[in-house]
């Protein structure tokens, strides 16, 4: 079974989006992760708060923390993997800083990942040169090691990168952390062609996606588009106004994923 | 001792070090090794780099026979590696002109850094106003409260001082955001770090650049003494001072090295910063290194009387010296320093700055392991008039009968 893959061979362009498990407390992740699968996004990111998110850019980081003053731990991460399993097929990445990894095992972490029902895995801190250790250990529990590329890595990266890479390459759309951008940067067609180019696998775009326009436009040329800061921000926006975030993640799901099914480019 | 390999080429010291940095980055540090490999060999860059550090920044700095702490210790004899009367008043120039040269080399125009107590900030301010660079350095908003007089001279020089105001609004968080910002503006900006921490390249390049002190030491013990020393001793936040004078010592099997980890309240406490003493193999800002963090890898706060030691990580040389017992480090609290901060005062006329006043303090309670035919070189890396007003505060006096 390779969920991961099943999702690919979907006719449309995939609507991946992210969210930070036990934001803002586990019960509401679990309601908010349910509710953006069921509007028909076709994978998530699930993302384990850090202390010291590197990658991250302030919506992030905020949610981090919101998450960890609720005392979210790294097993509440994994049951959240496993209640979503139970309620949804689809594929479900796990999203974590290296430290938290290697300080519960990463034997250990993937096996309870696996167990729990994740498919992939992805660590921003972690580039090829580091990826040994982690990578194996998740390949033996048949999790899929989702590579970052970025538009500075040039080719012969690129090249090694998505040769060791399972499930999607991951291509960060510019420089720079994760956050919401105004617009998609031209650097990144580039770069999923320089993938396209080394590997068979699907190529999807992340870092910076926040708009409806911006998922039709990568949807032209890329795989599938994975949205964050952007979820994350209406999540933090909604409890802040007494809103309930659950409706505002649907409504957003449905919206974009509208603009990826009007993409005409075949995959 | 056989010949001292580290790092090896994946830049790891023994288990501890490595590159665990977002992607977008990794060009960039395998461009800045090449290079500053290429430059380390260039014999301009190193002309260069000696005429700023003679004429610029006042090298060669004295090893000074503190006669008077000596004699009221009444162990070792004490010699003092005088950091504190260099240009900016600290160790960390050595390393900004270093890698201000680097970044020119390099064509970069602009520079970044992060600081603790603002020494590293004022010495990267300073040689970007020298050598006509950009320059913004991240600051722990908690930092620029502690030490407003170095954000001042940081604007005074022309530097953009930008507060980090996530996590403990400390060193820790001042370096996570100035990875953020390098990670966005890495096509022209170079990122000057201050320690012997962060990716590789950064903990060799450091190191490097700051183990003038460490080279003018050996030389200068050799010449006033006739031998080596029994102990070399100095302050370990990320540790680059310590690093610096330790390095050329490293394959002297004689010579003891002594780091001293700032232990807060006590180690008993959790207010403290001693990484070694209490903490685990983890990563934190690219490297892989001995951590606080609790039993889920989440980094624990670190608590130092004195800004630049307050960092929940060590540089992973330290780490990997630690490990192979080639250096001991030792714990040294917040009242201990206070107490050596006056008495060098006192006894010398020398005001350190707190993080120094950690390696002063440690000779204090120790003095009774030595005999008067031992020598212990103590690395003072900074003068102490930036914590004048902490102190006051703290202990109820009056600075020009003006202060509460």
């Amino acid at each position: 079974m390779d969920r991961i893959r099943d999702a690919f061979q979907a006719s449309h362009k995939l609507l991946v989006p992210f969210v930070v498990a036990g934001d803002p407390d586990y019960a509401r992740s679990l309601h908010i992760a349910t509710a953006i699968l069921d509007a028909g996004a076709d994978m998530l990111e699930i993302g384990f708060p850090y202390s010291d998110p590197l990658a991250d850019g302030p919506v992030i980081q905020a949610a981090a923390v919101r998450s960890l003053k609720q005392g979210t731990r790294l097993v509440d991460c994994l049951r959240l993997v496993r209640d979503v399993r139970a309620r949804s097929p689809k594929p479900l990445v796990a999203f974590t800083y290296v430290n938290p990894l290697i300080q519960y095992g990463a034997e250990r972490f993937f096996s309870e990942l696996a167990a729990a029902g994740g498919d992939g895995v992805i660590v921003p801190d972690v580039p090829l040169e580091e990826a040994g250790e982690v990578a194996s250990a998740a390949e033996a529990h048949g999790i899929q090691f989702i590579p970052l590329v970025a538009p500075t890595s040039g080719e012969e990266r690129v090249r090694a990168i998505v040769q060791a890479a399972r499930g999607f390459v991951y291509c960060v759309s510019s420089l720079g952390v994760t956050g919401e951008r105004q617009q998609v940067s031209r650097q990144v067609r580039e770069l999923v062609d320089l993938v396209r180019k080394h590997t068979d696998l699907p190529a999807c775009v992340g870092f910076g996606v926040s708009q409806p326009e911006h998922v039709r436009e990568i949807s032209e040329f890329a795989d599938g588009v994975i949205v964050g800061s952007a979820y994350v921000r209406r999540i933090g926006d909604a409890l802040r106004e007494g809103r309930d975030p659950v409706d505002a993640v649907r409504s957003f799901t449905e919206q974009l994923k509208q603009a990826a099914r009007e993409s005409t480019h075949p995959r | 001792m056989s010949h001292y390999p580290f790092p090896d080429e994946s830049g790891r010291y023994g288990a501890f070090g490595g590159r665990y940095v977002p992607e977008t980055l990794m060009s960039a540090l395998l461009q800045l090794e090449q290079d500053y490999l290429r430059l380390s060999r260039d014999e301009s860059f190193q002309e260069e780099l000696k005429y700023y550090l003679q004429q610029y920044a006042g090298r060669p700095t004295p090893l000074y026979y503190a006669e008077r702490l000596t004699k009221h210790l009444g162990g070792p004899k004490v010699y003092l590696k005088r950091e504190d009367l260099n240009h900016t008043g600290a160790h960390k120039i050595n390393n900004a002109i270093g890698q201000a040269l680097l970044a020119l080399r390099t064509g970069k125009r602009r520079v970044i850094a992060e600081t603790g107590a603002g020494q590293h900030g004022v010495a990267t301010a300073t040689v970007a106003a020298r050598f006509g660079l950009e320059c913004t350095v991240f600051m722990g908003e908690e930092d620029m409260r502690r030490q407003a007089l170095n954000v001042f001279r940081m604007r005074m020089l022309g530097g953009e001082v930008v507060a980090a105001t996530s996590g403990t609004r400390t060193l820790k968080d001042a370096t996570n955001e100035a990875i953020r910002h390098w990670v966005a503006h890495v096509d022209d900006t170079h990122y000057i770090i201050g320690s012997v921490v962060g990716p590789h390249p950064y903990p060799m390049i450091v190191r490097d650049f700051q183990r003038i002190i460490g080279d003018e030491a050996k030389a200068q013990i050799l010449q006033q003494e006739g031998r080596l020393p029994t102990s070399v001793v100095a302050c370990v936040g990320g540790g680059s001072n310590a690093m610096g004078i330790f390095y050329p010592f490293i394959e002297d099997d004689g010579v003891e090295l002594i780091g001293c980890e700032a232990a807060g309240h006590g180690l008993g406490t959790a207010y403290h910063a001693a990484s070694i003493a209490r903490g685990r193999p983890g990563v934190l800002h690219g490297a892989k290194t001995m951590l606080l963090q609790d039993e889920y890898g989440q980094v624990q706060p670190a608590h130092s009387i004195s800004a630049g030691l307050d960092y929940p990580g060590i540089g992973p040389e330290h780490a990997h010296l630690a490990a192979t017992g080639r250096a001991t480090y030792v714990p040294v609290t917040d009242d201990e320093a206070l107490e050596a901060f006056f008495l060098l005062s006192k006894l010398e006329g020398i005001i350190p700055a707190l993080e120094s006043a950690h390696a002063v303090a440690y000779l204090m309670r120790e003095a009774g392991r030595y005999g008067p035919n031992d020598v212990v070189v103590v690395c003072l890396s900074g003068r102490g008039d930036k914590d004048v007003e902490q102190v006051a505060a703290r202990e109820g006096d009056e600075v020009n009968g003006s202060h509460p």
